[in-house]
């Protein structure tokens, strides 16, 4: 699976929620399907996106948030899983990208390449719903069942470390934010 | 009976309030217990405990951009350990963010583990141009806190107040 692939499958499903990503090759590649005013890139301040969409959804709990995170990003804040399961909030789908690596800065391997498994980490912090899928088929399904949940969900979704030959858009980073945030507040 | 004041918290806290804090992001320590336990027991209050303060920058960031005003509450170490988040996150994309901070490691200071970080805290905030102005006495607590949030949303930039030992700890020195 890619992650383009995976972005692609679950795009219609992004269009009407709020959504977070990291930086890197999940922002490039979304942008790429089509950006709208209701997305966020969060291009720097690795491990704080999933800390952005706690925020949102205690502010908005009756919004669906969408967080698109990544290993290295999750893997820079873990103690971000326990604050996201001790809040829980029920409006929140955390999808994980886990593709082994720091794409972005070379392709260097990360902790989950031997092993560590941020699922089983999600599940042990106290996230309430969690999956681990490898396909597309698999993917769909755990973000329709997560949607459908009404409940906080850890999806961590292994995908190849490819990624666009690009990472800065024609998106200005403040363009974005004051775009979200007008969306966010009306 | 802990020395830290109950008085003094409550006045902090009620300054918050009147400047329509909705929600605390906070790592306990010990000056802040006060103001931890009163958004604790305030209704009208999201409380959020952190695992390591940085969180609360993204916390206070999304909070933000949906329409709620919310301030974070830690020692200095924990506004060194945020650093990264206020520069990629807060300033990088000017998200107001107003910082209570404990100034441990000042003059009167017994932990001998507090001593560094009181060294280096507001030369880090010149460093980063973060404005700063310290609450020492409680009849400047409510306009200091009100002028800080207020520069926080017109300048869309964090701002700091550093709490210090004179206005939380009421042991004799």
């Amino acid at each position: 699976m890619t992650r383009l692939d995976a972005l692609r499958a679950i795009y219609l499903q992004l269009a009407d929620r709020i959504v977070v990503t990291i930086m890197g090759a999940v922002a490039a590649e979304l942008q790429s399907i089509g950006h709208r005013p209701n997305f966020f890139y969060l291009q720097h301040a690795m491990g704080l996106a999933s800390s952005m969409g706690l925020g949102i959804a205690l502010a908005k709990p009756h919004r669906q948030v969408i967080v698109l995170d990544g290993d290295g990003s999750v893997l820079m804040n873990l103690g971000g899983l326990t604050t996201l399961a001790r809040y829980r909030p029920r409006n929140l789908t955390h999808v994980v990208f886990d593709n082994e690596s720091l794409l972005s800065v070379g392709g260097f391997p990360t902790a989950t390449s031997t092993g560590s498994d941020l699922a089983g980490i999600a599940a042990a912090a106290g996230v309430p719903r969690t999956a681990r899928v490898a396909t597309i088929d698999a993917f769909t399904q755990a973000f329709d069942e997560a949607i459908a949940a009404k409940d906080l969900t850890t999806i961590v979704a292994k995908v190849e470390a490819v990624g666009p030959s690009a990472y800065v858009t024609d998106l200005s980073l403040l363009e974005n934010r004051f775009q979200f945030q007008r969306y966010l507040r009306s | 009976m802990s020395p830290v004041s109950t008085i003094n918290s409550r006045a902090i806290y009620d300054a918050l309030k009147a400047c329509g804090i909705r929600l605390i992001s906070a790592l306990p320590e010990t000056w802040l217990v006060h103001l931890i336990r009163m958004a604790e027991d305030d209704p009208d209050m999201t409380l959020v405990r952190l695992a390591k303060e940085e969180e609360g920058v993204g916390i206070s960031a999304g909070a933000h951009l949906a329409g709620v005003k919310s301030a974070m509450l830690m020692q200095n170490h924990g506004f060194l350990a945020s650093i990264n988040g206020i520069v990629s996150c807060a300033q990088l994309y000017r998200i107001p963010l107003l910082m209570l901070i404990s100034y441990r490691g000042e003059f009167g200071e017994r932990d001998p583990w507090q001593t560094e970080g009181g060294g280096v805290t507001e030369d880090l905030l010149h460093a980063l141009r973060i404005p700063s102005s310290c609450l020492d006495r409680p009849d400047h607590v409510a306009v200091r806190i009100a002028k800080a949030q207020t520069l926080a949303l017109s300048s869309n930039k964090p701002v700091a107040l550093l709490l210090r030992r004179d206005l939380m700890w009421e042991e004799a020195p």
